[in-house]
């Protein structure tokens, strides 16, 4: 299924390079280097994330964004009760430990996931791409109607949430925080990907009719990957909450959503990695082309129609091409 | 009695300068499978080409023409330089292109325009308002849209039923694959709907220009809503977009208007409008997602 | 193609000139909204801050202006900010336009003991409760300017009002700052929507409702549409309208035109004001550049000028920081606005001002000073910030 994972000297090679990046990053002057891979991997678990249901099980969600700012609203919102002692509902009391908030953000953005599935997955094709639009667009209204969590103005975290041991207010400890959690999810997905599920989800995709026959109830697989896709989404939500300090309508925007899927796209579609690549690819763009010329945007649209246009398969596929193999 | 009809009236000409923008999309769409996140940005293209040779010759009408060309020129610039080479290929390649597009056209405009909004002046012919029926006062310019808007959709529905054009493009919304077997010259087929769904857009930016701001961005604005009246409507359909461009309008309209009188009656003052309004931003998304569930293919294509 | 490090023509011809003992200039990190329908105001802040410099050089002391696009993304100012402080080590910061990035950013900066002057956005838990020592406004705490709407509209003798703002956290806090302040009753009260292109249903509305007056606050682009749709519905002439200065600057009024004559605006600033500093930045700003100019421009000057009193106090030594910010308190500058001086949360205290516009002396509507709205006004917030 997944050849880049018979590849583990370029993975571990990877791995090492991203354990060492900080403190080369430091050493050399680029210490906001750190901070920029940090939202790289958040952005490669949302990205991922979305690829499950995008890449291998074909259900073009352009609403993921939804999950995502759900992750980060768990926090912000159980900050904010923490931090002004009122618990929520009258009887959850806010918190501040990573440990609570993010169990919380994956089962809050799951049941999201279950519930604008399940009725999303009735229909399919270019009414899906819209249907799951339409409920991350009546998320962000009603995020930006609740005066209570800051509206429009988002909800600032003043402190990132605590870790017992863990300094995280320290830059380097919050990326390696990330990484370790990045790590895990990559292991996990790989695992549902290569497993009989994931395998029942790429078939779905290529035949609903041959899995049908077979007795399989494809609703219900479909169901379950948009939830697992939807919690892959909260998670790095969460995470962003937390490394921003800092939640806000703007992460359910369809804007949001367009810039994930640019991303997988970017990356390859239906690849363990690519949207990790894709991520890198199109933060690192942004940022040094936002940094050289005020018409960044001019550069990015250009670079986006080349990738698309002359690579077949997004980056990952490019460079496979260049150095000679086959992704 | 006259509150409710000039609303009503204001419903059909949001709808119709929808319609405009969704008759483009649902064919290009429909026919060529393509989903062009750059319509919005033709829009845009229109708008400014208009507005910028309206101001510089200090003629209203001669900016029609110009914003026509121009959208049209460009429309067909990006099917024959992007689109044409991705219509064989996945509808994730599509969004990623256009979004490109999207990026690129909102900088160049940038660069060329600079970034402050473009002043439009009002035609005097089109300026001032009317009495219709004795206390129902409304603005020549947006009977006029309502009028032009009108006009395009019988011509439309013309070009369609009665022409061999139509008959091609009907038969490419319901069976692509076959249209391409009976040996039609495809291509032709494909760039003349690109560009005609191209003036059309660039007819309603020009059109929109004195009623709102002409800035940058402002294709993105109404790019969304003009997808949620394409999948409502049913993809391919111009007859659906039609339908669903008015329903639109006029729904959306009638709950920004009423609502939050509506829950007046059962809440406080100020809760009431916030809440209306939240729920009003909601509504046609509401609406789009209520259509999906009972019709999974829209309003007007028949399920199989 | 302008790029980031703008070391100004000028700061390196006089660096090249200046024998070696010049020091390295002092690096001022402007992170701002270039892109998108806003981009006009970052780029007037941008520009009127320019304009401060005189041969690159703030109070005497040479500067470098490193400016970077936050396209409007909360996420994306925070990661300039913090390369800025990281890589670049600079420690004097301006430039945000809107209160969302400025609460994801500003917090990192003043953290690490930076200084952060804000040339437009001040929201309002910045200036209670989370008010910073290393934070500071020139412009105005986002309340005052609706109050001074209302207030405006109480001193014309309006008894009736229909206030209009989109449904998200500035518009309520418009409304609210405009009733705080307006003493009639108010006929009648809509939350419109950000990305709303048609106001016809709401014109409707307000013209069954027969007010004596209409407050709607609907920046940028969407106040130029509801401007030109409330002209074209013939309201103009029915019903008089106050605002506050975002919804009617320089670019506002080019692009509506003469459909905004007659309109009662309220603002700390506008281009007639006669006094010594705003003739010179008038007249440099009309020199360089060939577009209308904006409050957002004045602002970006100001915020400039207060960074120049406070360099110059401390001889471009930024090191000692209790000496830099007690210098900046002074406030020892020549605002464009005549009178100034920060309050006990470093957020402004100064005149406000009624504005009409009439038809200029080329045919052109402008924005004419008719009167004063509010004195020495300061905010409401103070009183929480504990310093």
């Amino acid at each position: 299924m997944e050849k880049s994972l018979k590849r583990p000297a370029l993975l571990a090679g990877v791995l090492i390079a991203l354990i060492a990046l900080p403190v080369v990053a430091d050493a050399t002057g680029y210490a906001a280097l750190t901070s920029l891979a940090t939202r790289v991997l958040i952005y490669g678990i949302a990205a991922a994330s979305l690829n499950f249901v995008l890449g291998y099980g074909g259900m073009v969600s352009f609403g993921h964004a939804a999950f995502f700012g759900i992750g980060g609203y768990v926090v912000g919102i159980l900050y904010q009760h923490y931090s002004l002692g009122e618990p929520l509902f009258g009887f959850i009391s806010g918190t501040n430990q990573l440990l609570i908030t993010i169990p919380v953000a994956l089962v809050v953005s799951g049941l999201m996931a279950a519930l604008i599935g399940a009725l999303s997955l009735r229909t399919g094709g270019v009414q899906f791409i819209m249907i799951t639009l339409a409920f991350a667009q009546m998320l962000f209204f009603l995020f930006v109607s609740l005066k209570t969590y800051g509206g429009d103005d988002g909800l600032i975290i003043r402190r990132a949430n605590e870790l017992p041991g863990l300094n995280m207010r320290d830059k380097q400890t919050v990326y390696y925080v990330c990484l370790a959690i990045t790590v895990l999810f990559f292991v996990i997905l790989w695992r549902i990907v290569n497993s009989r599920f994931g395998n029942v989800i790429v078939g779905l995709r290529q035949s609903e009719k041959r899995m049908a026959a077979i007795g399989l109830p494809a609703y219900r697989y479909k169901l379950m990957a948009f939830v697992i896709s939807g919690m892959g989404c909260g998670l790095a939500g969460a995470l962003m909450a937390n490394f921003l300090r800092y939640a806000s309508p703007d992460m359910i925007h369809w804007t949001k959503s367009g810039e994930l899927m640019v991303m997988v796209i970017l990356g390859g579609v239906g690849t363990l990695f690519g949207p990790l690549l894709g991520a890198a690819v199109f933060i690192v763009l942004e940022s040094i082309l936002a940094s050289w010329t005020e018409n960044w945007q001019l550069g990015l649209g250009l670079i986006l129609l080349f990738v698309v246009l002359y690579t077949q398969g997004g980056v990952q596929a490019l460079g496979a091409r260049m150095f000679g193999r086959r992704a | 009695m006259t509150l409710f009809l000039e609303q009503m009236l204001n419903g059909v000409q949001f709808g119709v300068m929808l319609f405009l923008l969704a008759a483009g999309l649902t064919l290009i769409f429909g026919i060529m499978g393509v989903i062009n996140l750059a319509h919005g940005s033709i829009y845009m293209i229109g708008a400014y080409a208009g507005t910028w040779v309206a101001t510089e010759t200090g003629s209203f009408w001669l900016g029609i023409p110009a914003a026509l060309a121009a959208a049209a020129f460009t429309g067909a610039a990006i099917e024959f330089l992007v689109v044409r080479r991705l219509y064989g290929r996945d509808h994730l390649d599509q969004v990623l292109a256009t979004f490109g597009l999207i990026l690129i056209f909102n900088q160049t405009i940038t660069i060329l325009f600079g970034r402050q909004p473009l002043f439009v002046s009002m035609p005097a012919l089109l300026d001032g308002s009317v009495e219709l029926l004795p206390g129902l006062v409304y603005p020549i310019y947006r009977l006029a849209i309502i009028a032009v808007g009108l006009l395009v959709a019988l011509g439309l529905y013309l070009l369609i039923n009665k022409t061999r054009i139509g008959m091609l493009v009907r038969a490419g919304s319901t069976n692509r694959e076959m249209v391409r077997a009976l040996g039609v010259d495809i291509r032709l087929l494909y760039t003349l709907v690109f560009g005609l769904g191209a003036l059309l857009a660039g007819l309603a930016g020009f059109m929109a220009g004195p009623i709102l701001a002409v800035q940058v961005g402002m294709g993105e604005q109404i790019l969304i809503t003009t997808f949620v009246v394409v999948v409502i409507g049913g993809v391919g359909s111009i007859r659906g977009a039609f339908f669903a461009s008015l329903i639109l309008g006029i729904v959306d309209t009638g709950l920004r208007a009423y609502l939050p009188g509506l829950l007046r009656q059962v809440m406080v003052g100020p809760e009431a409008d916030a809440l209306g309004a939240g729920i009003s931003s909601m509504g046609i998304y509401l609406l789009m997602a209520i259509v999906l569930l009972i019709r999974p293919k829209g309003l007007f294509i028949r399920n199989s | 193609m302008n790029f980031r490090r703008m070391l100004l023509a000028a700061s390196v011809s006089a660096l090249a000139a200046l024998p070696a003992f010049a020091a390295e200039p002092v690096k001022i990190g402007m992170i701002t909204t270039l892109s998108g329908p806003a981009g006009y105001l970052g780029q007037d802040i941008r520009d009127g801050f320019m304009l401060a410099l005189e041969e690159g050089k703030l109070g005497g002391v040479l500067v470098e202006l490193v400016v970077e696009d936050d396209g409007l993304k909360p996420g994306q100012g925070k990661q300039i900010a913090e390369r800025f402080l990281s890589e670049n080590g600079i420690k004097l910061f301006t430039g945000i336009v809107f209160s969302n990035v400025a609460g994801a950013t500003i917090p990192d900066i003043v953290d690490s003991g930076a200084f952060y002057v804000s040339p437009n956005a001040a929201p309002s838990n910045l200036a209670g409760k989370e008010c910073n020592e290393n934070y500071f406004v020139v412009s105005w705490q986002n309340d005052s300017l609706h109050e001074s709407a209302g207030q405006n509209a109480t001193n014309l003798g309006y008894k009736k009002a229909f206030v209009l703002a989109p449904n998200y956290q500035a518009g309520k806090d418009a409304i609210a700052g405009f009733k705080r302040y307006f003493k009639g009753e108010i006929a009648g009260e809509i939350y419109t929507r950000l990305d709303q292109t048609d106001f016809a249903a709401e014109l409707a509305q307000v013209r069954a409702a027969k007010p004596d007056v209409v407050f709607q606050f609907h920046p940028g682009g969407l106040g130029i549409t509801f401007l030109r749709q409330y002209e074209q519905s013939g309201l103009m002439k029915e019903i008089p309208m106050v605002v506050a200065e975002p919804s009617m600057d320089g670019v506002t009024l080019a692009a509506v035109g003469d459909a905004a004559i007659g309109l009662n605006v309220s603002s700390h600033w506008n281009s007639d004001f006669d006094n010594a500093a705003n003739k010179k930045f008038m007249d440099a700003w009309n020199k360089t550049y060939n577009r209308p100019v904006t409050y957002y421009a004045s602002q970006g000057y100001d915020a400039a000028l207060a960074y120049a009193s406070a360099l110059k106090a401390t001889r471009g030594n930024i090191d000692d920081a209790d000496a830099f910010r007690d210098a900046l308190r002074k406030a020892d500058f020549e605002s464009v606005r005549g009178k100034f001086a920060f309050g006990p949360n470093q957020h402004p205290v100064q005149n406000w001002y009624a504005l009409k516009v009439e038809k200029g002396a080329d045919g052109k509507p402008v924005l004419k000073t008719v009167g004063e709205v509010f004195k020495d006004h300061g905010d409401a917030y103070a009183a929480d910030c504990k310093m």
